[in-house]
């Protein structure tokens, strides 16, 4: 599950990759049973994100971003199908999705570097969030290729700690997702 | 109504119709024996859990109906994993109960813990970890649900033992809504446009071949495909999973295809070119060398399980169907391939220049396993259902006896598991009292499960088990003789130790030896004598002996290597 970020913007996402938006009961041991799956299988999983979703409280929403050259995406969803908890699965590939993904990231600050980070965080359209005097925390939400530029960014800077939440996609309006 | 959690596990079972559950009790699953005592379903006492497993599943082959096992938490769950594993290789409904700590000790370590629905969360079907009493009914309903429907498979059931002591209202699933599955959809409607093209692919076919699977043993197509096989003259094979859906006295039969197949199923696979798999799933010891599989085939898939195609072989047509349904199908939309003439020619020519063969029985000398296998075979009812073990006297099994219907051969296909034999054959006898069972078991295989012959002693289960003994792990050393220089390495079993018939005789079961031919027949004919309890028959057979033909694992079929009287011909 290593959290590979992505390169390029999402026109140029390598095709390999594809979302899966996938609908399960909110039982226990769900996401054991899709990790297990994925690991018994030799199916590369990117990012993977969970939540409740919107109308149920017996279901979640499990967004998992795969390697479709690890396996064929056929052969990933038919095995995904077969788990009795999953109960739809949507997929989406880059081209008909809009994704966002989370990224907060705590970085050091002096007053040398200060300008410079707030430049690089209005460009990024990133938000402070949390501040002290000796560092602040930032948050952008934006596309996967927009985060992977603001953490390139921030490179130059001393970054206490980094975290990413893997995306969630909707289809594209006007494109039918394949279900 | 008000009843305990055990009285509601107890009579959700008798709900589905079990009369047959197989177990061993301990601690955490003390209270569902309770109210067993009361219940109509017999209960036979198993000597290792894993022999509750295998007759669980050997109950399941023999009667197309789920098999029943019952064991308790921790060691009891654990030793249950190997059959659990050997039924989800090979599609058999099962379901299985697990007794577990109180639901309050959970994650504490407890005395006899384990996180069995962890364990079997990648070789069950599905399974349950149950919260409440209330929640039972529905558990075990929607277990028997998942286990028979779609494809079919082990589902285990994990019921705390503070659940099972504490009350609930009595009531039961009538509908399948009411099983809470929103995302179980075992059937899906048929494509009508898989449908014609199939069709489309077999009418232009000239070297059809027909490659059957355990899914239409599954699918109980087995009438199914006799009708289509012979309105489309195609030729058959049926893998180690599908042996019995097809008469092997059936002139269209070709036989068992795979790493020890008839040379004229493996050939016609390979020259064929339109293979149509039913229920099938290109397993390596069928296919061989992928790459080099079938290499002129169109591939026609039927299975319905959608992951399986394309997994292996990219397929030209999928149908995603029962395999009767799909037949019925294909047959109504006018399959019908061209002129095979030409085909059955070449594969008659195969036939007589590749049939199989073993050395003339030694009149003195030790016993020829083909030849015992077919003289039990000569002297057997009609009917008569067969288990086996694992290793060489199962390929001999396959291959020497003659299946006629479904249901009469019970095996360890996809995991081959020693030790399956004896507790199969057990299970099966219990599932249909009505006809024989032989067990074909291997000294080695005997040995590891042997001592569920007092099972079946005390519970009047009349099994006869022919123990092809050659004093080694005969496929281990047919590997090492072959293909590492003869180097024998930690195969070699003794044919005296154990002593074979004083173990049995110990068990309570008739014991004897065969060194001769003319032991052998009197052995066989004793042994058919006796229908009130077990015998075991230790046949001294020739080490030496390997099971022809052979394609070498990783090899493509075309390297298929015939029997060493053969060679010249090939
Ligand atoms: C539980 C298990 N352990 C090991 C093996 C590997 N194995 C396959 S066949 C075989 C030899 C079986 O010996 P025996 O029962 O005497 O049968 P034979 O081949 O001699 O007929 C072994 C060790 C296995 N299939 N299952
Ligand atoms: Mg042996």
């Amino acid at each position: 599950m290593s959290p590979e970020p992505f390169l390029g913007d999402v026109a140029h996402t390598p095709v390999r990759h594809h979302i899966l938006s996938v609908l399960v009961e909110n039982k226990a041991g769900v996401l054991a049973r899709i990790a297990g799956l994925f690991a018994r299988r030799g199916f590369n999983i990117y990012s993977l994100a969970v939540a409740p979703a919107e109308s149920h409280a017996r279901f979640s929403r499990v967004t998992i971003v795969v390697d479709a050259e690890s396996a064929p995406l056929e052969q990933i969803m038919g095995q995904l199908d077969k788990l009795v908890n999953v109960v739809e699965i949507n997929d989406l590939a880059p081209v008909d999705a809009v994704e966002r993904e989370l990224l907060l990231a705590t970085i050091e600050t002096d007053v040398a570097n200060r300008t410079s980070l707030l430049d690089t965080l209005a460009n990024a359209g990133a938000a402070i969030i949390d501040v002290d005097p000796g560092a602040v925390t930032v948050m952008l939400a934006g596309t996967p290729s927009a985060c992977d530029a603001l953490e390139r960014a921030l490179e130059e800077f001393a970054r206490v700690e980094l975290h990413r939440t893997g995306r969630v996609a909707l289809p594209r309006l006007g494109r039918a997702a394949t279900a | 109504m008000q009843l305990t959690g055990a009285q509601a596990l107890i009579k959700s079972l008798e709900q589905e119709g079990v009369d047959t559950i197989f177990g061993l009790p301990g601690g955490a699953i003390l209270p569902v024996y309770d109210p067993l005592i009361d219940s109509s379903i017999r209960h036979i006492l198993v000597r290792h859990e894993q022999g509750a497993g295998h007759m669980a599943e050997g109950y399941a082959l023999a009667t197309g109906r789920p098999g029943v096992a019952m064991v308790t938490s921790g060691p009891g769950a654990t030793n249950i994993v190997t059959p659990i594993g050997n039924a989800h290789m090979d599609s058999t409904p099962l379901v299985v109960i697990t007794g577990q700590v109180a639901t309050g000790s959970i994650g504490t370590d407890a005395f006899q813990e384990c996180d069995i629905t962890g364990i079997t969360m990648g070789i069950t079907k599905h399974n349950f970890l149950i919260q409440s009493a209330q929640e039972i009914p529905r558990a075990v309903a929607a277990a028997f649900h998942l286990a028979t429907t779609g494809r079919p498979g082990p589902v285990l059931i994990d019921v705390p033992k503070d659940v099972t002591q504490s009350m609930m209202e009595w009531w039961y699933p009538v509908t399948i809504d009411e099983y809470d599955l929103p995302g179980y959809r075992p059937e899906v409607p048929l494509d009508d446009r898989a449908v014609a093209a199939a069709v489309a692919l077999i009418n232009e076919a000239e070297r059809p071949v027909l490659y059957v699977g355990g899914g239409t043993l599954k699918s109980r197509a087995a009438k199914e495909l006799l009708a289509f096989a012979e309105r489309t003259a195609m030729p058959v094979v049926t893998t180690l999973m599908a042996r019995g859906a097809f008469p092997d006295s059936h002139p269209q039969h070709l036989g068992m295809p795979g790493m020890h197949g008839m040379y004229s199923a493996v050939t016609a696979i390979q020259r064929c070119d339109l293979l149509i798999s039913l229920g099938a799933r290109f397993d390596d010891r069928v296919t061989g060398k992928i790459a080099a599989f079938a290499p002129d085939a169109k591939i026609i898939h039927v299975d319905i399980d959608r992951a399986e195609f394309n997994k292996v072989r990219q397929v030209d047509v999928a149908l995603q169907s029962n395999v009767a349904v799909a037949l019925t199908a294909l047959d109504a939309g006018g399959a019908m391939p061209r002129n095979l003439d030409v085909w059955w020619k070449t594969i008659r020519g195969w036939q007589e220049a590749f049939p199989l063969v073993y050395d003339e029985p030694a009149s003195d000398g030790l016993l020829r396993p083909q030849h015992v296998i077919e003289a039990i075979a000569a002297k057997a009812a009609p009917g008569t259902i067969v288990a086996a073990g694992v290793g060489q006297h199962q390929m001999w099994a396959s291959q020497f006896w003659k299946f006629e219907e479904p249901g009469t051969w019970v095996n360890s296909g996809g995991a081959g598991t020693m030790g399956f034999g004896v507790p199969a054959a057990i299970g099966a006898k219990v599932g249909r009292p009505d006809r024989t069972v032989w067990c074909i078991d291997g000294d080695g295989c005997f040995q590891m499960t042997a001592q569920e012959l007092t099972t079946a002693r005390s519970e009047g289960i009349p099994i006869k088990v022919a123990i092809l003994n050659n004093a080694y792990l005969g496929m281990v050393r047919q590997w090492q003789e072959m293909f590492y220089e003869e180097r024998y390495s930690e195969v070699y079993l003794s044919a005296d130790l154990p002593d074979y018939v004083k173990w049995a005789e110990a068990m309570g079961c008739v014991g004897l030896r065969a060194r001769t031919l003319q032991e052998m027949h009197d052995a066989i004919d004793q042994a058919n004598a006796i229908n009130d309890v077990p015998v075991v028959i230790d046949f001294r057979t020739d080490a030496a002996e390997k099971v022809f033909p052979m394609v070498a694992s990783g090899a493509s079929n075309d390297d298929i290597m015939v029997h060493p009287s053969q060679r010249s011909a090939q």
